[in-house]
């Protein structure tokens, strides 16, 4: 339950509660509530999440279990089974842990280093807006800057390969696969790691630092007793967000592949584009198979976040 | 700064500096004729170049407003009124997580067509209305984490009820009292939905509408050096967008102590951490 803030009532609707509790004692017939006005401000709020995002998302969960005569059916659900698809759920969550792993890793490292207690204050200011614009990074510009950098043609690609002779297209890594992709995620897990984590390192107080060593502990101590403990929860939680981020990205993928790289936003966005001929309800059946995957993700994440708030303010 | 830090930090920066110095390079070369602005040059005489990018902008700034019209109300009246449903504003509010766009887009089109009669088709669901409909939901996330890690800050109660005991009324409280205080939190909001719509291609692109995210993949299919330079002119411009943000949040603000559009901008994220609601 939220906290509810000492003032958090107008005075006259504390009068007029407490009236009312004073005026209705056992089971005497209780004086009707008064109608209450104040959810009416929360209204448009509901009203347009429901249109425009309820409302679709039950859709997609429905129409997964509908076939295209408009009967009830599992077997575009089944259908989710058949090894390419799986294959593709595979594909999308190796990539999401991945990417998740090392750019929350790396994320984590820069976030501490720039947020060292002493960093000077425009570091912070340019770090956070940076952060803000590159973690929304994606598509055809992220693409191109791997395509520029290690493409065949790739600046990166032709200086491994003329000064120190490591060719690594001979190796089989090709920024239209796998590598590419994970490159180019992590581009953008790492300043959404920084801007999750800041507050957390944030919270770390120096004094924590001070009793630790004052009692005799090393710093190997101080990070085992105190620092990991206290930043593990929103470090997993983090870590939860960016699994989500980079399950739901499609726009990345599908510039650097022209769309061929098997995960699962890219097979819905062949079943959408007419590229595959598949029952529209299958695209849904897909799109099913996502949120469930992510509520999961979420489902582990909410508690994380919770314990992570007690060590805030 | 310890010399582990300096090292961590060099190899980020070289991280995300390399593959934006390739793409310069690479913009600046012109085949067999050596390094010069050509792909520029063709770039920006391209009518389409205008057209996509002023169409971009103009759904940015519609989106921006109808999301600020919506949120801001919302998040002040929750916090001040309802903070029993917080918790439930919050979880709705991170749904656009649990359902990516690719997903989001896929349900919008079939609820819509599935009851709309004609003229709802005609009027809205067909038209950029829409995308801009859809592109609210995309923000919320950040607006709603970064309004409500700003409205935190500040003593609404206290405010609401000076400016009421002083004879304001509601709307004359949200515009002359409460917004000064959240200004912001409010550009921090302003410029993640800025930007997330400026770089937007899944919804855009499944949905048809000529967006400039669509038209550079459109280039970048096709070819390869004007490709580069139209990524480094929207990289460029979305950093501009964050500088010309930036400045305005820290004009008549110099009496804070602390660099506050950065602090709401950590907090947009933060605030899902901080936050105990539903603890």
């Amino acid at each position: 339950m939220g906290p509810e803030g000492p003032g958090a009532v107008v005075l006259s609707t504390i009068v007029a509660e407490r009236v009312d509790t004073v005026a209705a004692p056992g089971p005497a017939p209780r004086p009707r509530r008064r109608l209450p006005l104040a959810w009416l401000g929360a209204l448009p709020f509901f009203l347009y999440a429901s249109l425009f995002l309820l409302l679709p998302a039950g859709d997609v969960l429905i129409g997964a279990f509908r076939s295209e005569q408009g009967d009830w059916t599992g077997a575009n659900v089944r259908g989710l089974f058949h090894a390419e698809y799986l294959h593709a759920f595979e594909n999308s969550i190796r990539i999401s842990v991945y990417t998740a792993l090392v750019g929350g890793l790396l994320g984590a490292l820069m976030c501490y280093a720039a947020l060292h207690p002493g960093s000077p204050r425009f570091v912070r200011t340019i770090f956070t807006a940076f952060s803000a614009v590159a973690s929304q990074f994606g598509g055809v510009p992220l693409a191109f800057f791997f395509i520029s950098s290690i493409g065949t043609l790739g600046v990166v690609t032709q200086f491994l390969k003329d000064w120190l002779g490591i060719d690594i297209y001979a190796h089989g890594i090709t920024v239209f696969g796998f590598w590419g992709v994970f490159l180019a995620y992590v581009y953008f897990q790492i300043p959404l790691m920084l801007l999750v984590l800041a507050p957390a390192v944030d919270g770390l107080r120096p004094e924590w630092r001070e009793a630790s060593e004052s009692l005799g502990g090393d710093s190997l101590t101080y990070w085992r007793s105190v620092g990991i403990p206290v930043l593990a929860p929103s470090f997993l939680g983090a870590m939860v967000l960016l699994f989500g981020n980079a399950f739901a990205a499609q726009a990345t993928a599908y510039a650097l592949t022209s769309g061929g790289y098997n995960i699962v936003p890219l097979e819905i966005t062949n079943v959408l584009n007419g590229n595959v001929v598949s029952d529209p309800h299958f695209g849904q059946a897909l799109a099913l198979g996502m949120i469930v995957v992510i509520a999961i993700a979420v489902l582990i994440y909410l508690p994380l976040q919770r314990r992570a708030a007690r060590w805030m303010k | 700064m310890p010399i582990s830090g300096i090292v961590v930090l060099t190899i980020g920066a070289l991280y995300f500096l390399v593959p934006v110095a390739s793409t310069v390079k690479f913009s600046l070369e012109q085949g067999h004729a050596g390094f010069g602005f050509q792909a520029y040059r063709q770039i920006l005489d391209d009518p389409q170049f205008r057209h996509t990018l002023w169409f971009s902008v103009q759904l940015a700034l519609e989106t921006t407003v109808v999301t600020m019209a919506l949120m801001v109300p919302t998040v002040y009246w929750v916090h001040l009124r309802l903070p029993k449903i917080r918790p439930v504003v919050e979880a709705i509010t991170i749904l656009p997580f649990v359902v990516p766009p690719i997903v989001l887009v896929v349900g919008l089109f079939d609820f819509f067509k599935s009851f709309s009669p004609d003229w709802l088709l005609q009027d809205f669901v067909f038209s950029s209305k829409f995308l801009v409909a859809a592109y609210v939901v995309l923000s919320l996330p950040f607006v709603y984490r970064a309004l409500d890690a700003g409205i935190r800050a500040v003593d609404i109660q206290t405010l609401t009820e000076a400016a009421e005991s002083l004879g304001a009324s509601r709307t004359r409280t949200l515009f002359r009292v409460i917004l000064p205080n959240l200004r912001e939190a409010v550009l921090a909001a302003c410029l993640l939905t800025f930007v997330i719509v400026l770089g937007e291609f899944t919804i855009a692109s499944i949905a048809l509408y000529q967006t400039f995210p669509v038209y550079i993949t459109t280039i970048g299919s096709a070819q390869a050096y004007p490709a580069a330079a139209l990524t480094v002119i929207s990289v460029g411009l979305t950093f501009v967008a964050a500088a010309v943000f930036l400045v305005l949040g820290r004009m008549g603000l110099r009496k804070r102590r602390q660099p506050v559009l950065g602090a709401a901008m950590t907090g947009m994220a933060g605030a899902a951490s901080t936050n105990p609601g539903g603890a």
